[in-house]
């Protein structure tokens, strides 16, 4: 039986309220942290479990938790990215709704060990209901003493804000979060100085995933070494999975990392195979940033062996013949799906919400969604694709933030795995314009 | 330069004491923090973001109403101008088309007699496109106010409407 270090008691009815939170073992973890732990060994553990961040980047928890500066006389401040929009990604939504209370125990497991007193989650607008539900779940724990001031007579207060967002993509980078929260445009800091040193309000802050934060009171109650023996290399833990697209089982699975990409989509304990009378096509295996890859390339690396849920695994090979595990956004497409018309929605998706402030994005953007929407409508240019790699190549590594990369990736990839489906459109515009057309060229479908 | 004007928007009792709670949150002196939220509740009472609104939220919060309009323009989610009663946010993102999104808001098009941005001459809808709703695998969606509908096929779409028109 697979660890469930998450959504082990998800189902259970009234989960999301604070008695039947703590009757299934709830808040034992922060009870364990601030009755006999020193912050400093809390810091140890999450570093020995070897966690990182579940937002999209991956980079070690303990590590950036390490960078925290410390001056006297200044707040510190824990801030939650709640603010989940990189389509193909819905696994913060589900365990935000569904066991509020995880969340909190881990924001005050993790607002202890930072030194934290006041601690933000900061939601994406579109979720108010959301936003609600932990706004109600704040107030039962604060009511049972979990939360506010000398929480269980431990000497350490903590005041826990749900904050809001206004509905902006851009604010899921930690920096342009951090603007937002002052209550500004979300465009995003130069770095450095990094929010350890200088974030909220200018004060060092940690910004971490929600699907993070709610790892601490696992590690708390069990240890970090018993995390790290779960996964593979230093892919360690479980993950959760946002499992999209043409399958016969959409939804949030939590797995153990190191599972293999063509279990997870056949097997019927995960998304229950392509739907049927289909074949797999392609695979975007970490939200709509990450590069697309071929159902060959999804499934196999170089060198025969059978490719595999997890960080190292998935990037094997580079951007060439490999992607990222990036925020767990599984997006399946099969035989009927037309990559021009996908690789298009996603242009036009970080067009959109480009902030603006570098001209590469906010430019690139724009002209690569162009491009395609004429190579899409049938009237594209013989030069066309090479303008689009050439956009591509102009904007990635060429902006403030990452937002500039994860609109390059996606047609840069495209192009590279799905060049002829492009020439297709461009060629034979006519027939790739009618209703429900897709290229049926040469490719190994599964 | 500020545009005040002589307008006569005010919160309600009940929001004017949750919006002093909300301002309380935050750190002495940056109470600016307040204004997504804040923005969030002129727009529950007043059905939109208007500038008479964001006027007397930046008077609220001391700032200088600049503050106010260049982040109201900046997210999505307020609305600049008069909307209808119910605002239809459609998912119009990748994994809501790949499960069939784009025939769908065709035909809820067609059903509202409106396009994208419009509001139905009775008054009663609007609709507006909208990017990542955080549902992907429930697509597709739209949601209106804070109620996501979600697998959404045409007859699933009548079906609200005709609930949502009564």
């Amino acid at each position: 039986m697979a660890t469930k270090i998450l959504t082990e008691h998800i189902n259970v009815p009234g989960i999301e309220t604070f008695d039947v939170y703590r009757k299934q073992g709830g808040y034992t973890a922060v009870e364990k942290a601030l009755k006999t732990m020193t912050p400093e060994a809390i810091v140890e553990e999450v570093k020995k479990a070897g966690v990182r961040g579940r937002g999209g980047a991956g980079f070690p928890m303990g590590m950036k938790w390490s960078f925290l500066a410390k001056p006297e006389g200044v707040p510190r401040y824990l801030v939650c990215n709640a603010d989940e929009s990189e389509p193909g990604t819905f696994k913060d939504h589900y365990l935000m709704k569904n066991i509020p209370h995880l969340l909190i125990e881990g924001m005050i497991i993790s607002s202890f060990a930072l030194g934290a007193n006041k601690s933000f989650i900061y939601v994406r607008g579109e979720l108010m209901y959301v936003i609600h539900i932990l706004e109600k779940a704040i107030a039962e724990a604060t009511a049972k003493g979990f939360l506010g001031k000398n929480i269980l007579g431990s000497g350490y207060d903590l005041e826990l804000v749900v904050q809001p967002g206004g509905g902006a993509y851009i604010c899921g980078e930690e920096t342009a979060l951090l603007e937002s929260l002052e209550g500004k445009r979300g465009n995003p800091r130069n770095k450095p100085p990094f929010p350890a040193v200088k974030g909220l309000y200018q004060c060092p802050t940690v910004v971490n995933n929600v699907e993070s934060i709610a790892t601490t009171a696992w590690i708390v109650n069990n240890g970090g070494d018993a995390y790290a023996a779960i996964g593979i290399g230093r892919s360690t833990g479980t993950k959760l999975i946002s499992a999209s697209g043409h399958i016969n089982k959409p939804g949030v699975y939590e797995i153990e990392l190191g599972v293999p990409v063509e279990d997870f989509i056949y097997a019927d304990e995960w998304c229950g195979g392509i739907r049927p009378g289909h074949k797999f096509k392609a695979l975007v295996a970490g939200g709509s940033s990450v590069p697309i890859l071929p159902a060959n390339l999804a499934l196999t690396l170089a060198n025969g062996e059978k490719r595999l849920m997890s960080y190292e695994s998935l990037s094997e090979g580079g951007f060439q013949t490999g992607t990222m595990l990036g925020s767990g956004g599984f997006i399946v497409f099969d035989e009927t799906s037309c990559i021009v018309r996908n690789t298009w929605n996603f242009s036009r998706f970080y067009h959109h919400e480009s902030c603006g402030q570098c001209s590469p994005c906010r430019e690139g953007t724009g002209w690569m969604e162009k491009v395609l929407h004429r190579i899409e409508y049938g009237h594209g240019h013989r030069h066309d694709i090479d303008l689009l790699v050439d956009v591509a190549r102009k904007i990635e590594g060429n902006t403030i933030c990452p937002l500039g990369d994860a609109a390059a990736w996606p047609v840069a990839s495209a192009i590279r795995h799905f060049r002829d489906e492009f020439e297709w459109h461009i060629t034979n515009p006519q027939e790739a314009t009618q209703p429900g057309a897709v290229y049926r060229g040469e490719m190994a479908l599964v | 330069m500020t545009t005040e004007t002589n307008n006569t928007i005010q919160f309600t009792p009940e929001r004017l004491a949750k919006a002093q709670e909300i301002i309380a949150r935050y750190p002495e002196g940056r109470q600016k923090s307040a204004l997504l939220p804040l923005l969030h509740l002129l727009q529950e009472q007043e059905g939109w973001t208007s500038p008479e609104g964001m006027d007397y939220v930046a008077r609220l919060l001391d700032i200088q109403p600049i503050e106010v309009y260049e982040v109201a323009t900046f997210y999505t989610m307020y609305h600049l101008h008069p909307v209808g009663k119910h605002v239809i946010e459609y998912c119009r993102t990748g994994p809501c088309c790949l499960m069939g999104g784009e025939e769908v808001l065709a035909h809820l098009k067609q059903r509202l007699g409106i396009e994208t941005g419009q509001t139905t001459v009775d008054g009663q809808f609007t609709l507006k496109e909208v990017e990542c709703l955080a549902a992907c695998g429930m697509g597709p969606v739209f949601q209106i106010r804070e109620k996501y509908y979600m697998n959404l096929t045409n007859d699933r779409v009548d079906e609200i409407l005709d609930e949502l028109s009564k």
